[in-house]
C-alpha cells in the first residue's frame, strides 16, 4: 500500500472514461496518463468538453458508476481504485484525496453551519472523535486557512461568508483529514482577481505545510503559469501535450497549445495587434473528427501528407526530458513554425 | 523633457481629441434601499456613488473593477435600463438622465447594450433573423433592400453564415450566440455600445475571436464603446482609455499606456499585480491585498480603499482624496500616489 | 420574528374582512332571494316579505353586514318579538333553513373534515414523499419506472371514480368494511379510524401520486446540486449523503406545498364527503350554497379562508426554521 516518497502519489495510466448515451458512446477521456508527486502541482488545462473535469471526478471516484465505463489505472498512494468496491473508495475519499470546487457557495450546504460541515468531514474518517473534538478541529482549520475570528465564523452559515472566505472554508474542509492529494477544479474562476491571488497564495502555503500533491484544473493558462510545476493540456478527451511548466509555457510544441497561448490577452506585449484565435469550435465528443481531433481547427493540418486526417497522433517525447506532444508535425517543422509564426506574436517570450 | 510633454499630451484630463464628447456622465449615483434585519429600518446600498466620465465618438472606454464595484450598475444606467438616483447623463449634448417615450426610443437607436450571457439574452423561440430584425421592426425602420437583406448583411458583418438567418439560438455555439447579440446591437447603426462582460462566459479560444470581432467593428464603424469587464488583460486589448472602479467610485482613469504601465492608485497596482499572466511563471512578487471589499452599505470614511491599502495613513480616513492629475499623468483619487511599473 | 407574526396576523384579519365583504356582496348579487327558496313555490309576495323581514334581509346591505360583524365580536339578538333569541359571541347567526345556530353546525361538521384531512395527509406525505425520494435515488430502475407509472395513474384518477370503486369493492361486493361513518375520536378512536379508512385511502392514494412525482422531481434536482457532490467528496456514506444533505434540502418546497394543500383541504373535502356520505364542512357548505343559506355560506367561506391564511403563515415560519437563509421581515 505504501509508496516511497520519490514515487508519484497519484499515478494515472491509460485512463478511459466513457458514457454510453442514446446518441452514441461519449469518450470523455481517452487514454490519458499522468502522475503527481507529493509537494508538486499538476495543472490540467483545457476548454469545456476537454475531459479535464471528468478526469478529476474519476480520480475522486465521484463519477456516476451506473452510467460510466471506466478503464485503465488510477493508483492513489499505491492503491488502484479502478474496479475497486465503492465502499472502499468512499473510505479513501476525503481521507487520501480531497477536492475543492469552482463555486463555493453552491458547494457548501446552505442549511448547515460552516463549522458543522467541516466537523462532519472530520468525523467521517475519525469515528472515535467526539463532537467537541471535531468542532475544535474545524475551528483550527478555519484559523489555518486565514479566516479571522474562526470561533465566531464556524457558527455562521455559508451565505454569511464572502466569496473568498467561502472558498477558504472549502479548502479548510478539504484539508481537515490531511489528504495527500488535493484536486482543485477551477477553484478561483468564480472569484475576483485580488481574491484569486489570495486563494492561490493560500494553496501554495498549505501545499508547503502539508506536502500535498495538487491537481489544479483550470482553463486559465495564467493560473497554471503561476502555480503549476507540470502541465497537462487536454483536447477532446486526450492529452495533447505534457511537460514541465517551463517547457509547455516557454517552448510549447502543439498547435493547440500555441493557439491557447496566442489567444489569451496578456498584460504585456503589444496591445494594438489582434489576438490570434483558434478557428472554429471544440468538437462534439460523440462525433470526433477522424485522425487528429484537432485537425479541423489546426492551421498546419495539411503539412504532413494526410496523416492528420487519418491517424490519431500518439503522445511522443519531444526529445526534452519529460516533454511530450501528440502531433504529426516533425520536430523540425514545429520548431520552424514556432519561430516563424508564433514566438513573435508577443506570446510566451 | 520629452517625457513630460508626452505625459501631458497623454493625460486623460485634457482630451487629446477635438471631437465633442458623445456621452458625458456627471456625478452619477445609484442607491438601492435595503431593509436591515433587526430594526426594519431602511439602509442604502451605494452601488454607484458619484461617477463621472466622458466618451468621445469612436472611443473605447473600459470600466474595470471587481464584483460589487458598481460597473454593471453604471452600464445599465447609461442605457437607461435602470433609473439613476442622482447625477446627469448627457448624450450628444442632450440630457437623457430621465429620458422617456420618444426620446428614449430614439436614444435606443444610438446606444445599444450587449450582455454577458449570450444565451439568456436571446429569445429561444425566435429565429436568429427575427431576433436581429426586432430592433428594426420595433422602431419601424425599413432598410433599403428590405429587412431580410439587412439581417443577412449583419450576420455577415459579425462573421456568421447569412444563410443561417432562420435557425434558432440553440443551434449555435456560445461564441456564435454572442455574435448574434452583437449583430442585433448593430442593427440600428448605433453610435455607442455598452458591452457588459461580453466575453467572460466564453472559452478562451472563442474569447479571442469575439474580442477581435469587436475590435474590427469598432475600427470599421467608428463605434464608441463602454466596455465593462473584470478581466484586465481583455480590457487592455480593447480599450484606449480605462476607468478603474472600487466600491461605487472611479479611483483612477487614464490611457491604456498610463494605467497598465505606470498607474498611480495603489488599488490599480494591486489589481494588475494580481492578474495571473502567461508570461510570468511562478508566484513572483505579487501585491497581496488583505481581506475583502467593504460593504457598500457602510463604506469607509475618507478614501474607500484605505481599509485594504498598505500605504493608508490617518489622512486617508479623514479626508476623501479628490480625483486629480498625478505625476504619471492619470487622474486618480489618492493622497499617496505611486509611480513606476508594476512588478 | 414577533414583528413578522404580528404583521402577518394584521394582514390576515384584513384579508378575512375583505373576503367576508365580497361574499356578502356576491350573495346579494344572486337574482333569487333566500326567502323565495325557503318559502317554497306557493308563497305570495306578502309571505315572502314576512320571511325576508324575519331573516333581516329587508335591512340595507351595510346594516346587515354591520349586524353580522357585531355578532361575531359581541353577540346579537336575532329576530324580534316571540322569535327573538340571544346569540352570544361569536355569533355566526342561525341557519335560514333549520334555525340551528351556525356555530353548532360548524362544531358538528368541522371535526369530520379535519379527521378526513389529517388521516389522509399523513398517508400521502408518508407514502408519496418516501416513494418519490426512493424512486429518485433509484432513477431509471424498474422500481422507478413502476413508481412513476403508478403515480401517473394515480394522478390522473378522480376522487369520485376511485372512491366509488373502493366503495364498490370493499363495502358493496365483499362486505369487508361497513360503509364509512364518523365517530368522534374522543368517543372511540378505533371506531373513528375504522369508519374513515376508505376516505383516507382515497384521498391519501390520489395525493400520494402527486406528492411522489413532486418529491421525485425535487430530489433529483437536489441530487444534482453541488453540495451533494461535496458531501460525497467528503467520503460520507450514501445514507448520510441522501438524508442529511439531499433530503433536508429537497423537503423544503414540499413542506410549502403540503401546508397549502392541507390548508385548502381543511376548508372542505366536498367530493370525498359526498361520496362517502360524511357530514363534513364541505358538504355543509355546498348544501348551504344550494339553499342560499347566507349565514352558513358566510361561515364556511370565512373558515376556509382562515385555514388557508393560517397555513400560509405557518408555512412561512417553517421555512425560516428549515432554511437559515430565509429572514422573516
Amino acid at each position: 500500500m505504501s509508496v516511497s516518497p520519490d514515487d508519484p502519489y497519484l499515478q494515472v495510466r491509460d485512463l478511459q472514461v466513457q458514457f454510453p448515451t442514446e446518441d452514441g458512446l461519449v469518450r470523455a477521456v481517452d487514454g490519458v496518463s499522468f502522475s503527481v508527486r507529493r509537494g508538486q502541482t499538476l495543472g490540467i488545462v483545457g476548454e469545456s468538453g476537454s475531459g479535464k473535469s471528468v478526469t478529476s471526478m474519476a480520480v475522486m471516484g465521484l463519477h456516476n458508476a451506473a452510467r460510466t465505463k471506466l478503464a485503465g489505472e488510477i493508483s492513489i498512494g499505491g492503491t488502484n481504485i479502478v474496479g475497486m468496491h465503492d465502499e472502499k473508495i468512499r473510505e479513501m475519499r476525503g481521507q487520501d484525496m480531497a477536492m475543492i470546487f469552482q463555486d463555493p457557495l453552491s458547494a457548501l450546504h446552505p442549511y448547515y453551519k460552516v463549522g458543522v460541515q467541516i466537523a462532519e468531514a472530520y468525523r467521517v474518517h475519525h469515528p472515535s472523535a467526539s463532537k467537541a473534538e471535531a468542532a475544535k478541529r474545524a475551528v483550527d482549520m478555519l484559523d489555518r486557512v486565514g479566516i479571522p475570528q474562526p470561533q465566531r465564523r464556524a457558527k455562521q452559515y455559508p451565505h454569511e461568508f464572502s466569496g473568498g472566505m467561502r472558498q477558504r472554508a472549502m479548502i479548510a474542509m478539504s484539508l481537515v483529514n490531511d489528504p495527500a492529494l488535493l484536486i482543485a477544479d477551477e477553484p478561483t474562476t468564480a472569484l475576483d482577481v485580488t481574491v484569486q491571488a489570495q486563494i492561490l497564495d493560500l494553496l501554495e502555503d498549505l501545499q508547503r505545510e502539508f506536502n500535498s500533491a495538487i491537481i489544479m484544473i483550470t482553463h486559465d493558462l495564467g493560473v497554471v503559469a503561476q502555480i503549476a510545476d507540470d502541465v497537462l493540456v487536454m483536447y477532446a478527451g486526450r492529452a495533447i501535450e505534457t511537460g514541465s511548466v517551463e517547457q509547455v509555457m516557454r517552448s510549447p510544441q502543439h498547435p493547440y497549445t500555441w493557439g491557447l497561448l496566442a489567444s489569451v490577452p496578456s498584460l504585456h506585449g503589444d496591445a494594438e495587434i489582434d489576438l490570434v484565435p483558434i478557428k472554429g469550435n471544440p468538437p462534439s465528443l460523440i462525433n470526433l473528427p477522424s485522425g487528429c481531433a484537432f485537425n479541423p481547427r489546426c492551421r498546419y493540418a495539411g503539412q504532413n501528407g494526410n496523416r492528420s486526417f487519418t491517424e490519431a497522433p500518439e503522445l511522443r517525447s519531444t526529445g526534452q526530458d519529460g516533454h511530450h506532444v501528440a502531433c504529426h508535425l516533425s520536430a523540425a517543422d514545429r520548431l520552424r513554425i514556432y519561430q516563424e509564426d508564433i514566438a513573435h506574436a508577443g506570446v510566451a517570450q | 523633457m520629452t517625457d513630460l510633454v508626452d505625459a501631458a499630451e497623454d493625460s486623460a484630463a485634457t482630451p487629446a481629441s477635438s471631437r465633442e464628447p458623445l456621452l458625458k456622465v456627471e456625478n452619477l449615483q445609484k442607491h438601492f434601499p435595503v431593509r436591515s434585519g433587526v430594526l426594519g429600518s431602511s439602509l442604502l446600498v451605494r452601488a454607484v456613488d458619484g461617477v463621472s466620465f466622458e466618451v468621445r465618438p469612436g472611443e473605447t472606454l473600459g470600466l474595470v473593477g471587481e464584483s460589487g464595484c458598481g460597473k454593471t450598475t453604471t452600464g445599465r444606467m447609461l442605457v437607461r435600463l435602470i433609473e439613476a438616483t442622482a447625477g446627469k447623463i448627457t448624450f450628444e449634448g442632450q440630457d437623457i438622465t430621465h429620458a422617456k417615450g420618444r426620446q428614449l426610443r430614439r436614444l435606443r437607436q444610438d446606444m445599444q447594450i450587449i450582455f454577458q450571457d449570450p444565451y439568456a439574452s436571446l429569445n429561444p423561440r425566435h429565429t436568429v433573423g427575427r431576433i436581429i430584425a426586432m430592433p428594426l421592426q420595433v422602431n419601424g425602420i425599413n432598410p433599403p433592400g428590405g429587412v431580410k437583406k439587412r439581417v443577412q448583411e449583419l450576420l455577415e458583418t459579425v462573421g456568421l453564415n447569412p444563410e443561417h438567418y432562420n435557425r434558432y439560438p440553440h443551434e449555435f455555439s456560445g461564441g456564435q450566440r454572442q455574435r448574434i447579440g452583437i449583430a442585433r446591437a448593430l442593427a440600428l447603426h448605433p453610435k455607442i455600445i455598452v458591452a457588459d462582460e461580453p466575453v467572460s462566459a466564453l472559452d478562451v479560444s472563442i474569447q479571442a475571436q469575439v474580442v477581435n470581432l469587436l475590435r474590427k467593428l469598432q475600427r470599421d464603424l467608428d463605434l464608441a464603446f463602454v466596455f465593462i469587464a473584470h478581466d484586465l488583460a481583455v480590457v487592455r486589448h480593447f480599450c484606449e482609455r480605462i476607468a478603474v472602479m472600487y466600491l461605487g467610485k472611479i479611483v483612477e482613469t487614464g490611457t491604456r499606456k498610463q494605467i497598465y504601465e505606470n498607474p498611480a492608485h495603489p488599488y490599480t497596482r494591486a489589481l494588475l499585480s494580481a492578474v495571473p499572466d502567461v508570461t510570468k511563471l511562478g508566484p513572483a512578487g505579487r501585491i497581496k491585498l488583505e481581506g475583502d471589499v467593504p460593504s457598500p452599505i457602510n463604506p469607509p470614511s475618507g478614501c474607500v480603499f484605505r481599509t485594504r491599502c498598505w500605504k493608508a495613513q490617518e489622512k486617508c480616513a479623514t479626508e476623501t482624496p479628490p480625483l486629480t492629475i498625478k505625476p504619471n499623468g492619470t487622474v486618480a483619487a489618492c493622497h499617496f500616489p505611486e509611480e513606476g511599473a508594476v512588478v | 420574528m414577533l414583528r413578522f407574526v404580528i404583521r402577518r396576523l394584521l394582514l390576515a384579519v384584513t384579508t378575512l374582512f375583505a373576503i367576508s365583504i365580497i361574499t356578502f356582496v356576491l350573495f346579494f348579487a344572486v337574482p333569487s332571494s333566500p326567502a323565495t327558496v325557503m318559502c317554497g313555490k306557493n308563497c305570495n309576495p306578502t309571505q315572502i316579505a314576512q320571511v325576508e323581514h324575519r331573516l333581516g334581509l329587508d335591512q340595507p346591505l351595510i346594516d346587515q353586514y354591520g349586524t353580522f360583524v357585531k355578532g361575531i365580536f359581541a353577540g346579537r339578538t336575532i329576530g324580534e318579538g316571540d322569535f327573538a333569541r340571544e346569540c352570544p359571541a361569536p355569533c355566526l347567526g342561525y341557519s335560514f333553513r333549520t334555525d340551528e345556530p351556525v356555530l353548532d353546525i360548524i362544531k358538528r361538521t368541522l371535526p369530520v373534515t379535519v379527521s378526513i384531512v389529517i388521516g389522509s395527509a399523513i398517508l400521502w406525505l408518508l407514502i408519496g414523499v418516501s416513494l418519490g425520494m426512493a424512486s429518485a435515488l433509484k432513477k431509471g430502475t424498474i422500481f422507478d419506472r413502476l413508481a412513476i407509472g403508478t403515480s401517473l395513474v394515480g394522478a390522473s384518477l378522480q376522487v369520485y371514480f376511485f372512491g366509488l370503486v373502493l366503495l364498490l369493492i370493499f363495502v358493496y361486493s365483499t362486505g369487508w368494511l361497513t360503509a364509512p361513518s364518523y365517530t368522534p375520536f374522543t368517543q372511540n378512536p378505533g371506531q373513528w379510524a375504522y369508519g374513515l379508512i376508505l376516505p383516507w385511502i382515497t384521498l391519501g392514494f390520489l395525493n400520494s401520486a402527486l406528492y411522489a412525482r413532486l418529491s421525485r422531481a425535487q430530489m433529483l434536482e437536489t441530487l444534482s446540486e453541488d453540495f451533494v457532490r461535496t458531501a460525497r467528496a467528503k467520503g460520507l456514506p450514501k445514507t448520510k449523503v441522501y438524508t442529511r444533505h439531499a433530503l433536508r434540502a429537497a423537503i423544503t418546497p414540499i413542506v410549502t406545498i403540503a401546508g397549502l394543500d392541507i390548508g385548502a383541504a381543511l376548508g372542505g373535502t366536498v367530493i370525498t364527503e359526498t361520496i362517502f356520505g360524511l357530514q363534513g364542512l364541505g358538504k355543509a357548505s355546498v348544501q348551504a350554497v344550494e339553499d342560499l343559506n347566507l349565514p352558513i355560506v358566510l361561515a364556511t367561506v370565512l373558515l376556509a379562508a382562515t385555514f388557508i391564511v393560517a397555513m400560509n403563515i405557518i408555512v412561512d415560519l417553517l421555512y425560516a426554521v428549515i432554511d437559515p437563509r430565509v429572514r422573516l421581515g
